[in-house]
Parts: C-alpha cells; structure tokens; sequence
C-alpha cells in the first residue's frame, strides 16, 4: 500500500537540479532585454532538488523562469522540494502584488501536489516578497501547512537554512546598484526605437543626451540625487547633462548664427530636463521602495510643470528652427 | 520639500495588536519593531504600501491601502480609463508592459 502511494506521488514530482545551462542564462538574457516578456514560463507543480525525503524542506516560489533559477541555483549540495506557483511566469513580488502568487492559489497548489502525502512536516518556506499576497494564518487554516517566510534574497536561503531563522538584514528589501542596473537593459530598449525617431527628426544633441540620462544614468545614480522623490532628482539629473550639450552648442558648434544657437540652447533646457524627469517618475515601479499615495502625490505634484516645461521649450524650439528656414534669418 | 512619502496610508490599532511580530517578519523596509509586546513603528515613512502586514497580521490591527508604487501603471490606468491601477498582466501587449523585474 505505502508503495502505491509512493509511486504515484513521485510521478508528480518533477526532477530538477541546482545547475544553470547555458540555454537557462540565454533565457535570463532574453528576459532582461525584454524579448517575449511573458514567455519565461516554468511549468507549475512540485519539483524535487537532490534527493529529498519525507523530511525535506519544501520551499515556494513563482513560475519564472528568473525566480525559480535564482532559487535553485541557491541549492547547491541540499536536498529540497519545491513548489512552483502559477504566477503566469510574473515574478514572486509582482505575482504578489496582483494576487497570484496568493493564499489561494498556494492552497490550490498544495493539494493539487499532494504535498500532505509527500512530505511528513508541515512546513512551508515562502520567499518573503511573496507576503503581500499570502496570509499565512489563513494558509494554515485552509491547508495545515505553517508558512514560514524565509530571506528576500534567494542568496541568503542556505544560511537561513541552517540558521531556520531569518536575520534583520535578511528581511531588508535593498536596491543596491547590481539590481538596479540589470534593469536598464529592459528602461533602454523598449525605448530604443522612439529615441532613434527623435534623433532622426530633431537631431537635437540635447535630447537624446536627456532621454539616455533618464533611462541609464537615474537607475545608476538614484541614491547619489538630491531630493526624495523621483521627479525632483530626474530633473535635476536632467539639467546637469544637458547644460554641457547647450553650452557646447554656444560656444563650440558654428553651424548657425549666435543668437540662434544661444536661442536653441536655451529652449532646450527648458525643454528636455523634464523628459529625463519624466522617465525617472516611471523609474518608481522599478524601484523597490516607492509607496502608491506617494507616487500619486509626486504625479500630482510634478507632472503638469512637466508637460508644461516640456511643451513651452519645444514651441519656442520650433519657432526658433522656422525662424531661420523660412525666415531666412 | 520634494518629499511627496512622508505620510503613507498605513495605520496601526494597538488596541487590536497581541505581539505576534509577523508584520516585523514580513515587512520588507523594518517599519515595525515589537517593543514589550506591542508593535511599534520606528520606521514609518519607509512605509512602501506593499499589504504584507495587514494579509498577515491575524488580529486585523493593521490597514494600510495598499498598491503598485507605480507612476507608468498610473498613467498608463489614467490613459485606459481604468480606476484601478494594477501592474501588467499576462498577455497584455508589449505596449502596456510594465517594467517590473525587481525580485
């Protein structure tokens, strides 16, 4: 009987290891540069890591492919189950955000695994970040399973296995420069074609210089910019690329009379900071620290002086190019 | 000036609270800190709304209104006429997409 019950348990149980391939960092690469955003998908379902047995840990994470490879590839040497969510391939703290990576799917999940019959412990390790979708009392009134929730960072779960507690740092949500530079490569090119048409429409040095600063030098520099909120620090950021670009246009460039590139070099510091202002806004839902009411507040406060700013510069840059086309000037 | 995140929407009913620490466990920004029993908020303004202690918190001592810290998903509701600001889901089109790569 123990037999048959074993046999088909371990037939739901998938075989994975703690080893990334080549075609896995290819996967991570296409990710990160945003080729088939939604694409990255593990098949949900139970997987077990080494060997495990009835006594293993069981932790739980969501089906893409970025956060069950950071979470397995942590594993090296132990032997674990784990449990993957259908996220519908979203990451663990977005999943959590929406709901998905939730009470209700992990209950789903767990039954649907069998997990009560694989493992004797009752025990389940979530990543931290999954909180803001999991109630933990009500996964163990639903279920029987304790939630525990271990480190944010995949890195950390050996230690925290071994310590079976998680340290104060261990539950701090940073932002370190690493993380926030692997995520310029998705800001750049879903950006890339719109930044090439206003090259290719305005060459205007000093915007494209703006656009490039919001979208790679902000997630760089975000915690060296003055200011708390976003905006105030783009536009800051913004102001200090594009100052040399104008006053390289007056002083260096002769393609035009004086009054003319002084007249472009100053509408377009009205102009294009804000764009870099703009984007660095949009850097809040990639930051992981910005709460809703304040983004609102900063949206609020700051995106009509934008639009403004934006659009007074850009018609007095119009004015100034027809000046001298068809005015002869 | 320039601090739009002083205050967020999270509150805290002591009266309700038993000590248990999961908001300390699951906050992500050590908002909270459990003195003599009772959870006390030495961080407050790191508040990001993220929800984690109100789902978890068994008491129902906390709320705190809770959502995507997101100024693309607000405009991009704001565009779509949409009241509700969420992330991008699955099988919306590359447009829609928000970058959201953190964990």
């Amino acid at each position: 009987m123990m037999k048959q019950g074993e046999s088909a348990v371990s037939q739901s149980v998938r075989a994975t290891t703690a080893d990334l391939k080549f075609a896995d960092h290819w996967d991570h690469f296409k990710a990160r540069v945003g080729i088939m955003r939604m694409k990255h998908l593990v098949e949900p379902g139970l997987y077990a890591l080494g060997d495990p047995d009835a006594e293993s840990p069981v932790l739980v994470t969501a089906n893409y492919t970025l956060s069950f490879d950071a979470l397995r590839s942590e594993l090296k040497g132990l032997d674990a189950y784990i449990l993957v969510l259908d996220t519908k391939g979203i990451n663990v703290w977005c999943a959590a955000g929406k709901g998905t990576f939730g009470t209700d799917e992990l209950v789903r999940c767990i039954e649907a695994a069998k997990l009560a019959e694989v493992v004797n412990h009752r025990v389940l390790v979530l990543p931290q970040l999954g909180a803001p979708g999991v109630s933990a009392h009500e996964v163990k009134q639903q279920s029987g399973f304790r939630v525990k929730y271990g480190p944010v960072q995949a890195s950390d779960l050996p230690e925290y296995l071994r310590q079976a507690e998680a340290t104060a740092e261990m539950r701090r949500m940073r932002f370190p420069l690493r993380d926030r530079i692997v995520l310029i490569g998705i800001e750049f090119f879903s950006y890339l074609l719109p930044l090439v048409l206003v090259w290719l429409v305005t060459r205007s040095m000093e915007a494209v210089i703006a656009i490039l600063a919001g979208l790679v030098l902000f997630p760089m520099l975000l915690p060296l910019l003055p200011t708390r909120d976003f905006s105030t620090k783009g536009f800051f950021l913004g102001l200090l690329v594009v100052l040399p670009a104008a006053v390289w246009r007056v002083v260096v460039s002769v393609d035009a009379p004086m009054w003319h590139r002084a007249g472009i070099a100053a509408a377009s510091m009205l102009a294009f900071p804000s764009l870099t202002a703009f984007l660095s806004l949009n850097f809040t839902g990639s930051s992981t620290f910005t709460s809703k009411s304040g983004v609102r507040r900063e949206v609020s406060s700051y995106f009509r002086p934008m639009v403004w700013m934006f659009s007074i510069g850009v018609l007095a840059l119009i004015v100034l190019v027809l000046a001298r086309v068809w005015g002869g000037l | 000036m320039f601090n739009s995140y002083r205050t967020n929407t999270l509150e805290l009913r002591l009266e309700l609270c038993n000590g248990c620490g999961m908001c300390e466990e699951v906050c992500p920004h050590a908002v909270f800190a459990i003195v003599d029993r009772q959870a006390t908020l030495p961080r407050y303004e790191s508040c990001m709304e993220c929800g984690a202690c109100e789902l978890n918190c068994p008491t129902g001592a906390i709320t705190v209104d809770s959502g995507v810290g997101c100024a693309t998903a607000m405009f991009v509701a704001a565009l779509k006429g949409n009241d509700e600001v969420e992330c991008g889901t699955a099988g919306d089109s590359s447009a829609g997409e928000i970058s959201c790569d953190t964990a």
